[in-house]
């Protein structure tokens, strides 16, 4: 091994490329822990963290503590008795199950489009969502057993499930994803209590760490792709534009929820700018942390510099 | 936003493989999401049943649209000052997430400024709702005639003093009890015009399994067939009978009486007939 390091000093063993060449099990993000030490080298996933746990701590001191600043869930709950908040996608799915719902469902549901659609619907993903701690969980699992293969579906698959979700509401006349869907189910199960949805919520862990490398979140999970239709227009962006000093160790492309978004930004296929535009990057910095060159950086859609 | 699709095979358009490729992943997506839809829809309308002992909220829709509007956040469970409200769990076999409550556990209290109703952003508690008198959660029935203590010819009348619309919602109808002959039964009797569907009653029924319980009002309730009318409705609101006022025949050995009464003095032996076999205690039947 210590002659293979030496053989191609650019690319450390510990990468996803150099462990290749050494036949051993990568541990991508090592050398960036090395280069910038440990807290640099977590910071938006510490981050990241704290801001999915506080939403949930929000959520929950309520019903523990006594203290009732946000009432209700996900699905929709309301801030200090004025500010109300609805998933506008289950809201759609009332829609089209024929119920207009009242102003105050309408305008959570108003708020949280609008805030998404001007910062990058996404973010919801790696920063709200208690279901990515779940899913990241089975991804860090899945990388260190070093299991592979499995089948995974189409990515395009969670886009035809938030139409036919809409179109199944339509025809039972119910909010159809609400009968499965895993994010209401874990986020209202800490809240309310679970019964047997902790059964769901392990099955997209197994799912993700058996059968489908990110399956759930990058493949099936129609409310990711409702907020993936948001963040088309996402503010909030992740550019590539120290891409020159890329060393080609792959860290990035392991680490990454939907690696298919970081190409054409960092070896510039298909667009010239170093910005990833994709509308599947969910913007969790992750590409930031693990480079130990420091490539990536968070900035707005904008900023199309190249440095 | 042109570079952006570039990146999606779509747009390859260079080499018609890639499209062929991208033609097949979408087929192949577009069936695996409708096999995943089918199984959602068929397992939500195979869930939507709702066991008799759960009762929606005041004011809930009927169950159809409820499980339409309601987007299950809890907010009516939050704002319950009695913890009477529960959203589902899976395994409850009640639509997950959505609101119910079960008389027998914790009844609805029937406050009277409605929170529930006030909480629900959506509807699916309908706020044209402000009279909780108004509210028609379910029914209550007595349903095992055979346990009441009421219908033993006991003094019971817990479900009935407990009653928040008592009197209207629920009376003692008085009864003579057959069994004794000399005693009278009160009755639990519920009335839907003015019962809500509080389960005041059903939780407090004394039995170790209530014998008056609160149902859906699809379980609790018949329905008589359109082209049915009552004939002495119908002759009060024509003000005499549509069809003429009915022949009354004399009754042999009753002449002396008012038309329809026939009541039977004790002791009375109706003329050349054997003394009666004797029938209950009072029957007058000495040794
Ligand atoms: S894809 Fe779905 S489950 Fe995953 S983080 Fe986004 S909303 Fe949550
Ligand atoms: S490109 Fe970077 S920010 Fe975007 S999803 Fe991938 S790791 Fe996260
Ligand atoms: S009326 Fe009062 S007690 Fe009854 S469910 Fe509503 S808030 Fe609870
Ligand atoms: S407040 Fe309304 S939408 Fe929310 S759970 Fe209760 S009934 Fe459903
Ligand atoms: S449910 Fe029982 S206690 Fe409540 S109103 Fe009806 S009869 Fe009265």
């Amino acid at each position: 091994m210590s002659t293979v390091s030496q053989t191609h000093t650019a690319v450390p063993a510990t990468s996803v490329k150099g462990a290749a060449r050494a036949g051993v099990m990568a541990r991508p993000g090592a050398e960036a822990v090395q280069e910038k030490g440990w807290w640099r080298a977590h910071k938006w996933l510490l981050l990241r963290r704290a801001s999915q746990l506080g939403i949930l701590a929000l959520f929950l001191l309520g019903p523990w503590f006594g203290l009732w600043i946000v009432k209700g869930n996900l699905s929709s709950s309301l801030t200090l008795g004025v500010l109300p908040l609805t998933d506008p996608y289950l809201l759609l799915q009332s829609v089209a199950a024929g119920q207009w719902p009242y102003k105050e469902a309408v305008l959570g549901a108003g708020i949280v489009a609008a805030f998404y659609l001007l910062f990058g619907g996404r973010l919801f993903c790696s920063w709200v969502c208690p279901v990515n701690l779940v899913t990241d969980a089975a991804a860090w699992l899945r990388r260190r057993l070093g299991i592979k293969g499995g089948k995974v579906p189409s990515e395009y698959t969670r886009y035809w499930l938030l139409g036919l979700m809409l179109a199944a509401s339509a025809l039972t006349g119910s909010l159809a994803w609400e009968w499965v869907n895993p994010v209401s189910m874990l986020h209202r199960g800490l809240i309310f209590g679970f019964g047997l949805s902790w059964g769901i919520v392990l099955g997209v862990f197994v799912y993700d760490l058996l059968l489908a490398s990110r399956g759930w979140c990058g493949h099936v999970c129609p409310v990711g792709a409702f907020y993936g239709v948001l963040n088309k227009t996402a503010l909030i962006r992740v550019t590539a534009d120290k891409r020159a000093e890329c060393n080609d160790c792959m860290d990035c492309f392991a680490v990454c929820p939907e690696p298919q978004v970081i190409r054409p930004a960092l070896k510039a296929v298909a667009q010239d700018h170093p910005l990833i535009l994709d509308q599947d990057c969910t913007s969790c910095g992750r590409c930031i942390d693990v480079c130990s060159k420091d490539v990536f950086r968070l900035t707005t859609r904008f900023d199309r510099s190249e440095s | 936003m042109s570079t952006q699709k570039n990146t999606r095979p779509s747009a390859d358009g260079k080499s018609g493989q890639a499209r062929r490729r991208f033609l097949k992943e979408m087929a192949g997506a577009a069936g695996g999401a409708c096999m995943l839809a089918l199984g959602v829809g068929l397992y939500g309308t195979e869930a939507s049943a709702r066991p008799a002992s759960a009762i929606r909220p005041p004011g809930a829709l009927p169950e159809p649209e409820f499980l339409a509007a309601c987007v299950r956040c809890g907010l009516c469970v939050r704002d319950c000052p009695f913890d009477t409200l529960k959203l589902s769990e899976l395994g409850d076999n009640v639509a997950t997430g959505t609101p119910y409550f079960e008389g027998r556990k914790v009844p609805c209290e029937m406050c009277e400024d409605i929170p529930c109703v006030k909480a629900c952003p959506t509807g699916a508690l309908d706020r044209e709702l402000t009279d909780i008198g108004k509210a028609r959660m379910g029914l209550a029935v007595l349903i095992d005639q055979e346990t009441c203590l009421n219908f033993l010819g006991l003094r019971c009348d817990v479900c009935y003093r407990v009653c928040p619309v008592i009197d209207k919602a629920i009376t003692l109808e008085l009864v003579h009890n057959p069994r004794s002959d000399r005693h009278a039964m009160l009755l639990p009797t519920v009335h839907s015009d003015a019962c809500t569907g509080c389960g005041k009653c059903e939780h407090s029924c004394v039995l170790p399994e209530a014998a008056i319980k609160v149902l859906p009002y699809a379980l609790a309730q018949g329905k008589a067939a359109e082209h049915y009318r009552k004939g002495w409705v119908e002759k009060e609101a024509a003000g005499g009978s549509l069809i003429g006022e009915q022949q009354q025949l004399p009754m042999r050995g009753l002449e002396d009486r008012k038309y329809g009464d026939t009541r039977v003095a004790p002791g009375y032996v109706p003329p050349s007939a054997e003394p009666s076999r004797p029938a209950g205690i009072d029957s007058g039947w000495k040794p």
